[in-house]
């Protein structure tokens, strides 16, 4: 199972009790895309994830849940209740886009969690969409990796906004805490730390 | 020279032991072959044909002699006794063990270098002119704005998984000796009427499969803004670039799908954001980083030398030397000498741990034990006394580092190909040698002039063939070695691309392909016409005529 590794005030520890409930979608009869004979899973960005047949087909359980943005964006009348009771959250695809979110959403605040899925641990992607979602929309809630969650990319999405990491299945994330701490004052500013090196320190 | 304060080393630190751990892991089987993969690649350690390729940075090209020194002591403990000089400034050991590389990097930490970000889809190493600060045609020292960038640029959390490199390139003079045009991102410094400094942005070209200049996205960019007006050009790249096909994954490829006027759209757009936010640099740091830089403490001296105009007429060989090796300096009484890597037999680029420490040993005594590595793959004193060029003539020639080449077509830039680099489609070092062996009289090369002569192993066009005034790139016909000739290519403000000039030719033709073409030059010129201008007036039909004359049935029997 995964484990999930929070910053609580700051400080990376594992977390046993985790409520939300992630909603995939269900498999769809998704175009094959070949290159050089390899199939390719790869999508662009902004590309279309889900078919109406797969929102429609996706249950959504009673409880906190973390939703698919295309799943939210079709049922957001039906959960409006849910969403005022602070039980519905949205992860986004590494393609998709933040702004497709914060349009049909202006106000963030009313999720407690936005995820990002992380597809391949070397897709940059996620790593903008975090910094947007922090500083461009104003974010504030949790916002968690889940997917290919590795300890080696801990540092950089901590500091572009993350702060929930739900590592990989197959890995230990105790083992990987230890990673926060790879670098201690980094040059430049990014999410969590605005200011670069020079504004921060008298050099 | 860039001095590291407290932070600098410390990040360089924290980096050694980083990477001990990953390599531990990744032994001990923790981490798979693919996720070791960018870890090492942004340490710049590749997988190579025959042992791992360790790339150690030399930022904008500095090198002090004690850096020098260990780049030496490593070659002599851990290589096989020697380092290669790349087309990106940087050293590169084709011998090291992996599990010895951690024990490398910490012995580079000693001396304030590391091989953070050498490869990988991360920024690069910035590049620049290898007489900045000394050219007598400088506008802009473009060092302090390019360490600045490095700062930002190194380890950079937003933007370390791109979709595939990303290279800068900083220039400051009013002549490209940086190859602007040929990077993801080129930097052109240059002051207004008024004296302001600004910058010309240049995006999207670059060498590889799809060799393309680069297009004006700003034409004044004030210089504080460099750093939010790339993050803004970074992240419309790292969100809108094409991560399903590693080549169509350059930034260029992005600019060309959007065209530069929608691209600028984007970029603008997201700038407005980032702009006069706290990376906006002040006067107040500029100043500070300047001031970590070395300053040479050049003394008055008259702008010429008695005893270097007597050695200059009685001697022809010191002569030719200065001719070629020698550059103007902006200081009275001073000039920038090369050290020419080019020597026919030796691998272009190479150079042994002996020599280094001779280099080490003349930098100490000649040149304020500070030297440059220059795209072309030599080294370079920067700061020489007139007076004393003879002497140092003397001791670099009984090193082997006074080859009076400099420009000429021995001089030629070259990749490690097929001898050393997995991807190569055939080797290049040997074609390098085959050149040199042609033209290796002296006084015919002289003759012949300037000229430059590119070699890559592959696309990847590490030995930059597409700005070669003669490119030569390794192809893969049927499992054997091809060569295929480009002319026409050019680096500088005036950069153009070479055309390749027909079928390709088998490895022991192309030195007499190079001969024909030189030929055709010969006949052609006008008085001190160099051989790209005789090109480019004259155009690529005669050339190609001569090289092809009696190929038709050659070919024919080659095919059957
Ligand atoms: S051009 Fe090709 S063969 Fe040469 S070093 Fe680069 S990748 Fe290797």
């Amino acid at each position: 199972m995964s484990q999930l590794i929070k910053l609580q005030a700051g400080v990376p520890g594992l977390v046993e009790a985790d409520a939300w409930q992630l909603v995939r979608l269900p498999a769809g009869e998704a175009e094959v895309k070949k290159q050089a004979g390899k199939v390719v899973q790869f999508r662009l960005t902004g590309a279309e994830t889900a078919s109406a047949g797969q929102i429609d087909a996706t249950e959504v359980p009673a409880g906190p849940v973390l939703l698919p943005l295309s799943v939210f964006l079709a049922r957001r009348d039906a959960l409006a209740d849910r969403l005022a009771a602070r039980e519905i959250g949205v992860w986004l695809e590494t393609h998709e886009l933040v702004e497709t979110l914060a349009e049909a959403q202006p106000d963030l605040s009313v999720f407690p969690v936005i995820g990002v899925h992380i597809e391949r641990f070397a897709d940059g992607r996620a790593y903008s969409a975090a910094a947007l979602l922090r500083t461009r929309f104003g974010f504030t809630g949790e916002l968690r990796a889940f997917g290919d969650v590795l300890r080696d990319q801990l540092f950089f999405l901590r500091r572009v906004g993350f702060d929930a990491f739900l590592v990989r299945a197959d890995r230990n994330a105790a083992e990987a805490i230890a990673s926060f701490n790879d670098f201690s004052e980094p040059y430049q500013g990014s999410t969590v730390i605005e200011a670069p090196l020079w504004r921060r320190h008298a050099r | 020279m860039y001095t590291y304060d407290e932070y600098d080393q410390r990040l360089v630190d924290e980096r050694v032991a980083q990477f001990r751990d990953q390599t531990r892991r990744y032994l001990a089987g923790e981490l798979s072959e693919d996720e070791f993969k960018p870890l090492r690649l942004q340490n710049g350690l590749y997988i190579q044909r025959y042992a791992p390729m360790l790339r150690v940075a030399v930022p904008y090209g500095l090198l002090n002699s004690r850096q020098v020194r260990k780049i030496a002591h490593v070659a002599r403990t851990w290589d096989k006794g020697y380092a290669h000089v790349s087309t990106r400034q940087n050293f590169q050991y084709n011998w090291p063990e992996l599990k010895n590389v951690p024990d490398i990097l910490a012995e580079l930490a000693g001396v304030q270098m590391h091989a953070i970000q050498t490869s990988g889809n991360c920024i690069r190493n910035i590049t620049t002119d290898a007489f900045a600060g000394i050219a007598p045609d400088e506008v802009v020292d473009p060092r302090p704005l390019a360490e600045i960038l490095r700062q930002w640029s190194t380890f950079h959390p937003e933007f370390a998984l791109l979709p595939r490199k990303f290279k800068f390139a900083v220039n400051g003079c009013r002549s490209d000796r940086a190859v602007v045009q040929l990077h993801d991102i080129g930097l052109e410094f240059y002051r207004d009427a008024a004296g302001a400094l600004l910058i010309k942005v240049w995006v999207g070209g670059g060498m590889g499969r799809t060799p393309i200049l680069g297009e004006v996205i700003e034409e004044a960019l004030p210089w504080q803004h460099v750093i939010t007006y790339c993050s803004a050009i970074l992240r419309v790249y790292n969100r809108w670039g094409r991560r399903d096909n590693l080549f169509k994954a350059r930034i260029k490829i992005l600019v060309k799908a959007l065209g530069i006027e929608e691209f600028r759209r984007q970029v603008e757009a997201e700038w407005a954001h980032l702009k006069d936010g706290p990376h906006t640099v002040t006067q107040a740091e500029f100043d500070r980083v300047s001031g970590h830089f070395t300053k040479p403490a050049y003394e008055d001296l008259p702008a010429a030398d008695a005893a270097f105009e007597a050695h200059l007429a009685a001697d022809r060989g010191f002569a030719n030397w200065v001719r070629r090796n020698v550059h103007a300096h902006r200081q009275p009484g001073y000039r920038a000498v090369t050290l020419s890597l080019k020597v026919t037999g030796v691998a272009p680029g190479d150079i042994t741990d002996a020599q280094l420490d001779t280099v080490a040993d003349l930098a100490d005594r000649y040149s304020f034990g500070e030297l440059r590595t220059t795209h072309e793959q030599n080294l370079v004193l920067s700061d020489v006394k007139l007076g004393e060029l003879f002497a140092l003539w003397q001791e670099a020639r009984a090193a082997g580092l006074a080859t009076p080449n400099i420009g000429l077509i021995t001089d030629i830039i070259c990749c490690p190909g097929g001898s050393f680099c997995d991807l190569a489609n055939a080797k290049s070092i040997p074609i390098a040698e085959s050149i040199q062996r042609q033209f290796d009289d002296l006084d015919y090369q002289h003759d012949i002039g300037e000229i430059e002569i590119n070699i890559s192993g592959c696309m990847n066009s590490c030995g930059h063939h597409h700005v070669g005034h003669i490119g030569i790139l390794g192809v893969d016909k049927n499992d054997s070695e091809w060569y295929q000739v480009s002319l026409g290519g050019k680096q500088g403000n005036d950069a153009s691309l070479g055309e390749v000039i027909g079928p390709s030719f088998a490895a022991d033709e192309v030195a007499g392909v190079i001969q024909r073409l030189i030929d055709v030059y010969l006949d052609h010129r006008e008085p001190e016409e160099p051989f790209i201008d005789t090109v480019r007036r004259i155009g690529a039909a005669p050339f190609k005529e001569r090289v092809y004359a009696d190929r038709q049935p050659l070919r024919k029997k080659v095919e059957a």
